[in-house]
């Protein structure tokens, strides 16, 4: 199969949607810009022209409201914001307006809008530019939230949710970007709504989502090396929940760790280990547990900012802990990498 | 305006520039972790606004901020042990370059979400009028900030209030790529809209730095005389990328010559040409100037390099305030 990186995905579900329905356009300050949104709206405007790869002025409560109008009006934008947390200043739209619509008119008009955020992390940028916000989002009725983890989700993710005729928070961690994966030349879709078994495993579940996926990844196999076989759950989709993937693997496994992508507290990870206690209680061996952000806001400088992340070996820790199994016989590599950039092509200062 | 103004305005300017040259020239060394805004080419706003300043009266800035803080007597060891992540920066590295502070010289905010710093401005007038001090505020915003909803909600608060404030715009035509033409209407200009809002309101030529001392010794003299609220734009150029140490007119989002033409106009030459001609400046003035900035940037980047980088508890402090109020 042929690899694509995750911007290259979604640049190419992009331009096949708007190229398959001309309602479908983009919009978003820079988003016709040189560098393209870190590459994924490049070429577009060439090929789609001004008026469907739109820049706008920087009022982000206004421009999702007219994205929501156009909506109204029979068009399919997707709006994308450098940042998730340059969004919250139209939480009001989003969440008042947008999530709302179809329910408060019930069902006589629908908003089909896509609203990309990327997370930002590393390389200091602080408390404003590095937040994991969403739980927040999915806690919302009305709204979708997807977070596609490879490149081949993160194309089909984006068909579906251009498709979609409800409101989808698309969120990508900015260290996806640059990830490879086999991505088929074809329009296809993965559905909203259902996880992936990302790695098989009898030990243990962790359930995880965005870019801990790789870090559980990786842990899983550090695991494996000590003979303790974890199964990895991928969510991809935060809202709908598939509730039915993760029960089946804790049914099987007994055992559950959260990776949570967010802060620890009052999150994704709160919300899986309930759904998991209330329905299946008496399929736990050992008390589910969880890890994610350290509860403090993102610092800027790295010797702080590394702390706030789980890595793949605090995965193992916890694991190990969990399964009282003695450290020693794990065999963790410390990266060579430095802890605020995702690999070593990256040189600042995004 | 005395012969001291006038040279002293040129100090400001010239180690404005030339720290963030240096800032620069040693980011690639891939040290300086954070993403950083220069404002090279746009010097003669800060160090013009800022020279009529007095030490209480408060600034409060966005994402690009490093000459607003050394114009307004930041110290440029704590800016630059921020800007590396440092327990010496101004806040021991929490913040990094977008959130500059130093309340002994009355830099009270820098953050890099667009506007959100315009009411937080005017919040702090509002609070120097209910604690009766007789100081004012000078919010640092770009071209980008008017845009928001947040700008047009706190000039009418200050309008309506008569706050002690000074708006100032600095239109440098440019968010991030997007040019002015893609997200405002033609014709229409800035400061024309803070006039709408019933705020006095004017333009000037920011690369001239006695045009923006001028302009500005004027505004604060009305807002100190309890007069309200002020408005200045001034339109000036950045030269380097949005974000980051390189050039980037290779990228083609500036209009053909638009660049050249802003630096044939660069603030600090075109200050340095007039005081030559009048006979207020030369080669003997020069070098002892040059020579005492670079010996502080050479002594700020060493502490910068050489302090420690914060401990591993500090991540927890500072979460919460525990502590109770004091009389
Ligand atoms: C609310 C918000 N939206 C978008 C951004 C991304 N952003 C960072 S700086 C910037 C440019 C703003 O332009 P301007 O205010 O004119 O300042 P300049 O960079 O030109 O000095 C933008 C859009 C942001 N930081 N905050």
């Amino acid at each position: 199969m042929r690899e694509l990186k995750y911007f290259e995905a979604l640049r190419e579900a992009t331009d096949q949607c708007m190229e398959r329905d001309s309602s479908v356009y983009l919009m978003g300050l820079g988003v016709p810009d040189p560098k393209g949104i870190f590459g994924t709206t490049a070429g577009l405007l060439k090929k789609y022209g001004k008026n469907r790869v739109l820049d706008m002025p920087t009022a982000e409560n206004g421009m999702t409201g007219v994205a929501i109008g156009t909506a109204l009006m029979g068009m399919r934008p997707i709006m994308t914001h450098q940042r998730v947390d340059f969004a919250l200043l139209a939480l009001e739209q989003i969440v008042n307006q947008a999530a709302k619509w179809y329910y408060m008119n019930d069902g006589q008009m629908h908003v089909p809008l896509v609203i990309r955020m990327i997370v930002g992390r590393g390389w200091g940028q602080g408390p404003q530019h590095a937040q994991s916000l969403e739980s927040w989002f999915a806690h919302i009725p009305g709204l979708k939230v997807v977070m596609p983890a490879n490149p081949y989700d993160a194309k089909g993710l984006m068909i579906s949710s251009i498709e979609d005729n409800n409101p989808v928070i698309f969120l990508e961690n900015r260290w996806l970007h640059n990830i490879y994966g086999d991505v088929p030349q074809e329009y296809y879709k993965v559905p909203i709504g259902k996880a992936r078994i990302a790695r098989e495993g009898r030990d243990l579940t962790i359930v995880t989502h965005s870019y801990m996926v790789l870090e559980s990844l990786r842990a899983a196999d550090i695991l494996a090396s000590g003979g303790i076989d974890a199964e990895v759950i991928d969510l991809r989709t935060l809202r709908p929940l598939d509730h039915t993937t993760v029960l089946d693997s804790v049914k099987k496994t007994g055992n559950l760790l959260v990776v949570d992508h967010g802060w620890i507290h009052y999150g994704v990870s709160a919300e899986i280990i309930a759904m998991v206690s209330e329905q299946i209680w008496d399929c736990l061996k050992s008390p589910p547990r969880r890890m994610g952000v350290a509860d403090v806001p993102i610092p800027s400088s790295r010797s702080l900012a590394q702390y706030c992340y789980p890595r793949s070996a605090d995965v193992v820790k916890m694991v190990a802990e969990m399964l009282h199994k003695p450290m020693d016989q794990f065999k963790i590599e410390i990266s060579e990498i430095p802890s605020d950039i995702p690999d070593r092509s990256f040189t600042g200062p995004f | 305006m005395t012969p001291e103004i006038r040279k002293k305005l040129y100090f400001e300017m010239l180690r404005i520039r030339m720290i963030e040259q240096k800032i620069a020239e040693v980011y690639p060394e891939q040290e300086m972790r954070c993403p950083v805004h220069l404002c090279i080419g746009q010097e003669a706003v800060a160090a013009g606004v800022c020279a009529n300043l007095k030490v209480e009266d408060q600034v409060v800035s966005a994402h690009r901020s490093h000459a607003h803080y050394l114009a307004k007597g930041g110290d440029l060891k704590r800016m630059l042990g921020e800007l590396y992540g440092k327990v010496s920066g101004c806040a021991h590295g929490k913040g990094g370059s977008m959130h500059l502070i130093d309340l002994n010289a009355g830099l009270l905010a820098a953050v890099p979400i667009v506007g959100s710093t315009i009411p937080i401005g005017v919040g702090a007038a509002w609070g120097m009028v209910m604690k009766q001090l007789p100081h004012l505020v000078v919010v640092f915003f770009g071209d980008g900030s008017i845009e928001e909803g947040v700008f047009h909600e706190s000039l009418n608060f200050a309008a309506l209030k008569k706050l002690p404030v000074l708006f100032l715009c600095e239109n440098n035509f440019y968010s991030v790529y997007s040019p002015l033409e893609v997200r405002q209407p033609a014709g229409r200009e800035i400061f024309e809209i803070a006039r709408a809002h019933g705020i006095e309101s004017h333009q000037g030529d920011g690369n001239d730095v006695e045009e923006v001392y001028s302009m500005t010794a004027h505004a604060v003299e009305k807002i100190r005389q309890g007069k309200g609220p002020m408005f200045l734009e001034f339109k000036t150029f950045r030269w380097l990328e949005h974000c980051g140490p390189f050039w980037d007119d290779e990228l083609g989002y500036r209009k053909e010559n638009e660049l050249q033409n802003w630096r044939e106009r660069c603030p600090v030459k075109l200050h340095e040409n007039k005081l030559r001609s009048e006979g207020l400046l030369n080669e003997h003035d020069m070098v002892p100037m040059v020579n005492q900035i670079t010996e502080e940037i050479n002594e700020a980047f060493h502490s910068a390099k050489t302090s420690p980088l914060p401990p591993p508890e500090m991540l927890w402090t500072h979460v919460y305030d525990e502590s109770l109020p004091t009389e």
